[in-house]
């Protein structure tokens, strides 16, 4: 792991099990609402111990992050940028997942000449969040947390048979959502939903990107992710079946082997 | 209003952990009989095992067959993830030695099943565990023992065999007051009867061998994470908090997250002590999961009727049912188990140990045996048998007395048990 202040705040990020340095080829993986590192542990280990530099940041507010959770994507691309030069990284990939993938367009938009690749998982021109589940978010009702979960899987993934041997993904997800601080999905469900510059950043993105699409999900769909690939002027799409919203446990393999043929086949 | 969607309870004993595979279409879960899996490549095979990728790479360490039945007992538990073993002493040892050390001491309740004493009492010291036993009952006393070096609280469910009944979200407060978790044996309840998670519990153990099987033809365990223990602000669980030289430093409890005690028992525990369950096992435990909650029906309202009518009867001088007003747990199990007490019972027969005997060997429905869970009834004498290497303070601390008999009340119709309890009662008194 590695550890930076960032706005007078500690900055944790995960790093795949071992550290990287300078000389490697740097990939950041960043979090959807109400994640931290952790929902990407079943790809990033796999770059980190493949010559990559990994940094796979928890937001604000987030994880093992101190501070607030930051109230906009667009915040959220700033401070994505201030961890890249705290980290002394000149050139990255990036990959993101929902809200995750609004903040990687936003950085490949902003600062295009640091990005040389883009993975968008779960990802779409606007996320808008169902008024009910803001409102119990806003409540801080943990039944939140049981929503989110419910939905982000796809039906197949409710039924489990997880490549992860014993894990039960709905237990493991909804865990992982109950560590979140009070107001935090809030903050960021409610980012996703006033977020409108998607289609002018993704005007803007002349980096290689791929999407990666759960052929089930029901938050971000897979006729909004095609939206996205039909504006990008390099995208390509993975589509990947039995597979909600949550691609990186629902079809870790599937999810890692699509990154690897994007960023690692392809070079 | 918007509701949250999942399987319910008994949709989850049939479903969860399987869904039909691609290749075959097989409905039923497929035995896996194999040790290994071949490997796409080269890198495909150093990613497995370095855990950069999610598998199977040695059926010590996981197997599709056995990982269905993981997933559908941390379904019906509400647990993150669970790792079956060959039996439910093995489940246990590996819940302890994933959590400490030489140096490690647990409290734990002295209501327990008799090899778990022996585990704790005898075994455990051997290797630098040790293990202060308390009253479950008496909650100042458990605060007490409670040490710096404390590890772990434990407790079964059910007591066995005075089946005494745990009080879960008291004990668990006052573990994670002391930033301890709380373990508990779940095995004669079920998740059917109670949901240890939802009352504050961290871990529980199963012996998949009772009531979860329910056919007594085979031995399994499993061990189940409910992931909402904080390991790192308890500070005191190297094992999951630091990095394990074991896995290039790979620190579980920042990449697993809630899930970092259940991946450190199998990366660890499965690979290096190697208790594994068989798949063939997996599979006729599977096969009796899916009828848990019509079983365990059936078992509670029998052994609620057989505990009324010995309570009636002139032969019987003391009945142990938590489903009885005269047990001392009556209103903790009303609150704790609402959908009734099990299907254990302790019964204490007039005439002492010769009357045992006679009642024991004149049963022809309840079949002489040591388990407890089997669909078919079941009795013995625990001082004698599945309690007998306790010492005479063991035996008392714990509550067994010597004309006291257990029965495991089965689903066969509940006029043919009484019968045979009647006509062996008889005998007992001639
Ligand atoms: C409550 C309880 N826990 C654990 C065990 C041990 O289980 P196994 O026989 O599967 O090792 C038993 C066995 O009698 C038991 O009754």
């Amino acid at each position: 792991m590695a550890e930076w202040v960032i706005n007078h705040k500690k900055a944790f990020c995960a790093t795949g099990g071992r550290p990287g340095d300078a000389e490697q080829r740097s990939i950041i993986f960043i979090h959807g609402a109400g994640m931290d590192h952790i929902c990407w542990n079943l790809q990033s280990r796999w770059f980190a111990w493949h010559g990559w530099s990994v940094l796979v940041p928890d937001l604000p507010g987030h994880g093992r992050s101190e501070g607030r959770a930051l109230l906009s994507i667009e915040q959220m691309c700033s401070w994505i940028g201030k961890l890249m030069d705290a980290a002394g990284i000149k050139t990255t990939t990036l990959v993101g997942h929902s809200m995750g993938s609004a903040v990687v367009l936003h950085v490949a938009a902003d600062m295009a000449d640091r990005v040389d690749g883009i993975a968008l998982l779960g990802a779409a021109d606007v996320m808008p969040v169902h008024p009910g589940l803001l409102e119990m978010a806003q409540r801080n009702d943990p039944q939140a947390y049981e929503l989110v979960t419910s939905w982000a899987h796809g039906q197949q993934a409710h039924f489990g048979h997880n490549q992860q041997p014993g894990i039960w993904i709905l237990g493991n997800a909804r865990q992982l959502m109950r560590r979140n601080r009070p107001g935090v999905l809030f903050s960021d469900l409610n980012a996703c939903n006033t977020w409108t510059k998607g289609a002018k950043v993704i005007g803007k993105v002349k980096c290689p990107a791929v999407i990666i699409v759960g052929e089930c999900d029901q938050m971000t769909t897979p006729k909004r992710a095609q939206k996205v690939v039909d504006m990008l002027p390099n995208g390509r799409r993975f589509i990947l079946q039995d597979c909600g919203h949550m691609m990186m446990q629902e079809q870790p393999g599937q999810t890692l082997d699509a990154l690897i043929s994007a960023f690692v086949k392809a070079v | 209003m918007v509701d949250p969607k999942f399987m319910k309870f008994d949709t989850c004993a049939l479903h969860a952990g399987y869904r039909p595979e691609a290749t075959t279409g097989a409905r039923s879960v497929p035995i896996h009989q194999t040790a290994s899996y071949v490997f796409r490549d080269t890198d495909h095979a150093t990613s497995l095992f370095n855990l950069e990728r999610a598998g199977h790479v040695d059926s010590r360490i996981s197997n599709p067959t056995i990982a269905v039945l993981e997933e559908r007992v941390s379904a019906l538990e509400g647990g993150v993830g669970a790792v079956c073993t060959a039996s439910g002493q093995a489940a246990l040892h590996l819940g302890i030695v994933t959590l400490m050390g030489s140096g490690g001491h647990i409290v734990a309740s002295s209501k327990l099943d008799g090899d778990t004493n022996h585990m704790f009492l005898q075994t455990l010291p051997r290797f630098g565990i040790t293990v202060t036993l308390v009253d479950p009952s008496d909650h100042k006393a458990i605060k007490r023992a409670i040490r710096k070096s404390t590890r772990l609280v434990y407790g079964e469910t059910l007591g066995n065999p005075g089946l005494e009944v745990f009080n879960i979200p008291a004990v668990a407060e006052i573990a994670h007051q002391a930033d301890v978790p709380l373990m508990v044996d779940n095995t004669f309840a079920t998740p059917y009867l109670c949901r240890p998670f939802e009352m504050g519990a961290d871990i529980v153990v199963h012996s998949l061998t009772k009531f979860m099987a329910g056919h007594g033809i085979a031995i399994g365990g499993v061990l189940v994470d409910g992931g909402s223990f904080d390991w790192e602000t308890a500070g005191k669980f190297p094992t999951l908090t630091e990095p394990y030289t074991g896995y290039h430093g790979l620190d579980f409890a920042e990449d697993f997250g809630p899930a970092a005690m259940i991946c450190r028992a199998r990366a660890e525990g499965l690979r290096d002590f190697g208790a594994c369950l068989s798949p063939m096992n997996a599979f006729y435990i599977l096969q009796g999961i899916e009828t848990l909650s019509v079983r365990m029906a059936r078992h509670t309202t029998n052994a609620q009727s057989i505990a009324e009518f010995l309570k009636e009867h002139p032969s019987v001088d003391s009945v142990v049912y938590p489903g009885l007003s005269s047990h001392s747990d009556y209103e903790l199990a009303k609150k704790q188990l609402t959908k009734g007490c099990g299907a254990v019972l302790s019964l204490g027969i007039k005439g002492g140990y010769e009357a045992v005997r006679i009642f024991i060997e004149n049963l022809n429905v309840f079949s002489h045996l040591a388990n407890v869970g089997d669909a078919k009834s079941l009795v013995i004498h625990p001082a004698s048998t599945t309690h007998q290497q306790m010492s005479k303070e063991s035996l008392k601390q714990a509550g067994i007395r010597k004309e006291m008999v257990r029965l495991s009340v089965g689903l066969e119709d509940l006029d043919d048990l009484i019968n045979d309890l009647k006509q062996a009662l008889r005998m007992s008194q001639q």
